[in-house]
């Protein structure tokens, strides 16, 4: 017998689990269906748990730097073990919350695989069997998971996907990270703090390749001063393991190929869409040329009645753009008229240590669109918040097309900037122009004086350098 | 706490509108989606759908009553478990814009049940009654635009005031300025897929507080924004004054059978408006201070009767010249108006045969419209609006008779044209159409 809803949201991570929420403020009655965990890979294998991992391993960085602030401690260790249970812990927290927000908003929870039978209808197989449910509308929020190396497949033993990364079987001692994407780098940044010997092998010219060149430059050479090895324009041509660890060969950017032994792999080189099993063929819904599903600016598929969101569509694959076109989804689907998507407002924080955060165009996205630009660039140690703080590292650079000052792209590294980025965000979205920003007043002593500074430095009227 | 009901925008230009009708009555029940009032504006009628539940508290306007403002709350709305007595009384006095609803609201859900409550402004569904500061009222006009969006405007030269913007509420933003300069796509294009939008689906407007009904969209043609603006401009600076006479018309009507009886060689055929054309025209010479303009701080009168005569043409309307219309002959003034209207509607009118002229004439006759009130063309300061000749009760003599009456109003701008001048012309003019020898002489 068939449950009927409004709406069947499939997948409740962070897209999924807030389209349902808004569909039930809206009077849909909703439906969502889940395979593992309430809230997705973001609440439970992602963004969340690796904050937990990062701070510990903030904190242990800076008991390590105890004496730079005039304390002492000693015998300092890190128990990897507890750092993880306290990470799974936060997780599990969260993901209760999930289940809470579920209940108060009057939403079914159907926890089993979820399959797209035909339009408005969804099978679920759950532990009690086959359950079937129906409704005029359906969105998929299905999300992605780690790309393999055909050549390298996780095995969570030696060879680990982030996800093993999380829950390490052991502490790795000596560590290869492929990719240098968000997911590479915070693992190696990770790792690298709590006493690992870390090599980041990456196939661009720069680490972190979608960020403005100058923050990749920074952030190598930071990386490089904490004690890693990275290597860009470079390969991974094969990996062998062993019960000893891995032997990795490696071709630099010279095209020279060398033999490395690790104990360790993460593999971090992308991302693919859970489309196999949502029953995209038999209904016709058109991927795109990565097998993400086709959406329109209302995250409309080709079918009628069947919308997409986050992971399991185009990029940028972020929780938060997830989020927002769950949203616009539902909305849509109540009959409003939502604001489309503007891909040039998302923010994107990468959370290694140094922190990096970002907004729009880079410099030279923008020069590649025809702007003229005008660039602005304050560094951390001109600010007085950054050096009561001891975090001298870093800066802020800010894009401004020259004929209109509009806003084109902001750019930060260093402590707390992931905090920071929303208030450009903030500013893109209203359509700011230079002189709405240079005409805030911000609040000393904070960082965020920085992205005043960083504005005025674009138009020659920089203060404190 | 009960949700004052607003009027809506049912459009992002409307101001005002008429509540045509109530569809629920206090102590009525709704839910979301059900429909709550029927709303007119000067372009059409729509439904308006409830957002919020709970029980109709009390009907604060009352049906029928017309420009009610958007913003004005037009009903009270008690929520669930509400004393629907109580919320009859309170509501209204609060008086909240939408904006500060949702900073108030939003404790509330902690803890509760209760799905999140949905307040007006939370869905774009409905509407999203503009906050009174915000509506371009007529008192000081704020016009909504990002800064970008108004230093785009700046360089490139774009009015801002004849722009409808597509952002929140209205607001005009960079892919307006773009759009309306005719250059690169919104940027919502750059998040869109090549959208495969189903065929039923309506276009999805980019108002925010666009109408939920099914409907098709199309962008303005250049005649239809110069109509909009121009009488939007002659309603909002020019003060009317309306001034309407009947007049008999069956002696007009009899010579105008014996001209074309004899001009039916020369191929001409007048038709009432011809002769009416010439009327105005002779009027406006005998009356030479409703032969005006009002430019800047000075009154132009104008030594010659130029009579832009309004023909209705495919998408619009425009108003072709003729020029000394006091002096020429009528079959002369045929022939030209005949050329004139079948190039108007074929859209090759010259720049001069459209623009100028000193005073208007318009015709709904040949509808079967009694009589109307035409809007001021500018710079001109009167237009003379032509109702049907239709056969009516007539006193002539003191006895009751049958004759062909037409109703004509004409429309002045009370700045230039004092109202006894109006009238003088309105007399000339009836005297002339219901004496129609005099103006051939």
């Amino acid at each position: 017998m068939a449950k009927s809803y409004d709406l069947i949201v499939l997948g409740s991570g962070p897209g999924g689990y807030v389209a349902a929420i808004r569909a039930s403020q809206l009077g849909l009655k909703t439906a969502i269906v889940e395979r593992e965990n309430l809230g997705g890979i973001c609440l439970n294998w992602g963004c969340i748990p690796t904050k937990a991992l990062l701070r510990s391993a903030e904190v242990f960085h800076n008991m390590k730097h105890a004496a730079d602030y005039g304390l002492a401690a000693e015998k300092i260790s890190a128990d990897l073990d507890a750092v993880v249970k306290r990470s799974r812990g936060v997780a599990n927290q969260l993901n209760k919350g999930v289940t809470g927000l579920m209940k108060k908003n009057k939403i079914d929870v159907v926890m089993g695989d979820g399959k797209i039978v035909e339009k408005g209808k969804v099978a679920v197989k759950t532990e009690k069997g086959e359950e079937e449910l129906t409704a005029k509308n359906i969105i998929i929020a299905t999300g992605a998971r780690a790309r393999d190396l055909p050549f390298a497949k996780a095995d969570g033993k030696r060879i680990w996907t982030y996800r093993h990364a999380m829950t390490p079987p052991e502490m790795p001692k000596k560590l290869l990270v492929i990719g240098s994407g968000a997911i590479g780098i915070e693992f190696a940044s990770f790792y690298n703090d709590m006493g690992a010997e870390v090599t980041v092998v990456e196939m661009m010219d720069r680490v972190v390749p979608v960020e403005d060149e100058e923050i990749s430059k920074f952030l190598e050479k930071s990386l490089k001063k904490q004690g890693m090895t990275i290597m860009t324009g470079a390969g991974v041509k094969s990996i062998e393991t062993s019960a000893k660890g891995v032997k990795a060969e490696i071709e630099d950017s010279k095209g020279k190929k060398a033999s490395h032994d690790f104990s360790h792999v993460i593999v971090a080189v992308g991302i693919q869409p859970n489309v196999e099993t949502v029953g995209l063929d038999e209904l016709g819904i058109e991927p795109d040329e990565r097998f993400h599903i086709k959406t329109d600016a209302m995250c409309r598929t080709n079918v009628e009645g069947i919308y997409a969101i986050g992971d399991v569509t185009g990029g940028p694959w972020l929780a938060h753009k997830a989020s927002h076109e769950g949203v616009i989804a539902v909305e849509a689907i109540a009959g409003g008229h939502p604001h489309a998507m503007d891909v040039n407002n998302i923010p994107g924080c990468t959370y290694c240590h140094p922190q990096i955060a970002s907004v729009g165009l880079t410099e030279a996205k923008a020069k590649e669109a025809g702007h003229d630009v005008k660039v602005g660039n304050f560094p951390f140690i001109g600010n007085g918040k950054a050096i009561a703080l001891g975090e001298t590292e870093g800066f802020i650079k800010t894009v401004f097309d020259a004929k209109t000052g509009e806003l084109l792209g902001a750019h930060m590294i260093g402590a707390e900037v992931t905090e920071l980025i929303q208030g450009y965000t903030v500013g893109k979205t209203l359509e700011t122009t230079e002189a709405e920003l240079m005409n805030t007043v911000f609040p000393h002593p904070t960082l965020s004086e920085m992205m005043h500074e960083s504005v005025l430095d674009a138009y020659e009227r920089v203060l404190h350098m | 706490m009960p949700i004052n009901l607003q009027m809506p925008a049912l459009s992002p230009t409307m101001e005002e509108g008429t509540l045509a009708k109530w569809l629920v009555k206090e102590g009525d029940e709704v839910a979301s989606g059900d429909l709550l009032a029927e709303i007119e504006t000067d372009k059409a009628t729509m439904e308006f759908e409830a957002v919020d539940e709970g029980t109709i508290a009390k009907i604060v306007v009352a049906e029928g009553t017309d420009n009610v403002k958007v913003g004005e709350v037009i009903a009270i709305i008690a929520e669930e478990g509400e004393d629907v007595a109580a919320a009859s009384k309170g509501g209204a006095e609060s008086g909240e814009s939408s904006a500060e609803k949702p900073k108030k609201e939003a404790p509330a859900p902690k803890g509760e049940e209760k799905p999140a409550k949905l307040s007006q402004d939370v869905t774009p569904k409905v509407t999203d009654p503009a906050p009174k500061g915000d509506a371009p009222a007529s008192d000081g006009e704020r016009i909504k635009v990002s800064p970008l969006a108004r230093r785009l405007a700046e360089q490139k030269g774009v009015d801002l005031g004849a722009l409808s913007g597509s952002g929140p509420g209205g607001r005009i933003i960079k892919a307006d300025i773009d759009a309306a300069e005719g250059g690169s796509a919104p940027v919502n294009s750059q998040a869109a897929a090549p959208a495969p939008a189903p065929a039923v689906t309506p276009a999805p407007a980019p108002a925010a507080n666009d109408f939920d009904i099914p409907h098709t969209s199309e962008k303005l043609s250049g005649m239809r924004k110069t109509i909009a603006r121009r009488l939007t401009e002659a309603k909002q600076t020019i003060p009317h004054i309306y001034l309407t006479v009947d007049i008999q018309l069956d002696k007009l009507l009899k010579l105008r059978s014996e001209l074309n009886a004899t001009l039916e060689p020369r191929g001409v055929k007048l038709s009432v408006n011809d002769l009416l054309i010439k009327a105005l025209a002779v009027s406006l010479m005998q009356v030479p201070k409703c032969n005006v303009s009002i430019d800047g701080d000075q009154l132009k009168t104008f030594a010659r009767a130029d009579i832009s005569v309004a023909v209705s043409i495919p998408g619009g309307l425009i108003t072709p010249i003729i020029t000394s219309a006091d002096t020429k002959s009528l079959s002369t003034i045929s022939t030209e108006m005949k050329d004139l209207a079948g190039r108007a509607k074929d859209g090759k009118l010259k720049m001069h045969e459209y623009q100028g002229g000193t005073a208007s004439i318009s015709n709904m006759g040949m509808f079967g419209i009694k009589n109307f009130d035409a809007v001021i063309n500018p710079p001109q300061a009167m237009i003379m609006a032509i109702g049907a000749g239709q056969k009516r009760p007539h006193v002539i003599d003191d006895s009751l008779q049958i004759a062909t009456i037409m109703s004509a109003t004409g429309s002045f701008d009370h700045r230039a044209i004092d109202g006894a001048d109006g009238a003088q012309l309105m007399q000339v003019f009836k005297e002339l159409v219901e004496n129609p020898l005099g103006m051939l002489a």
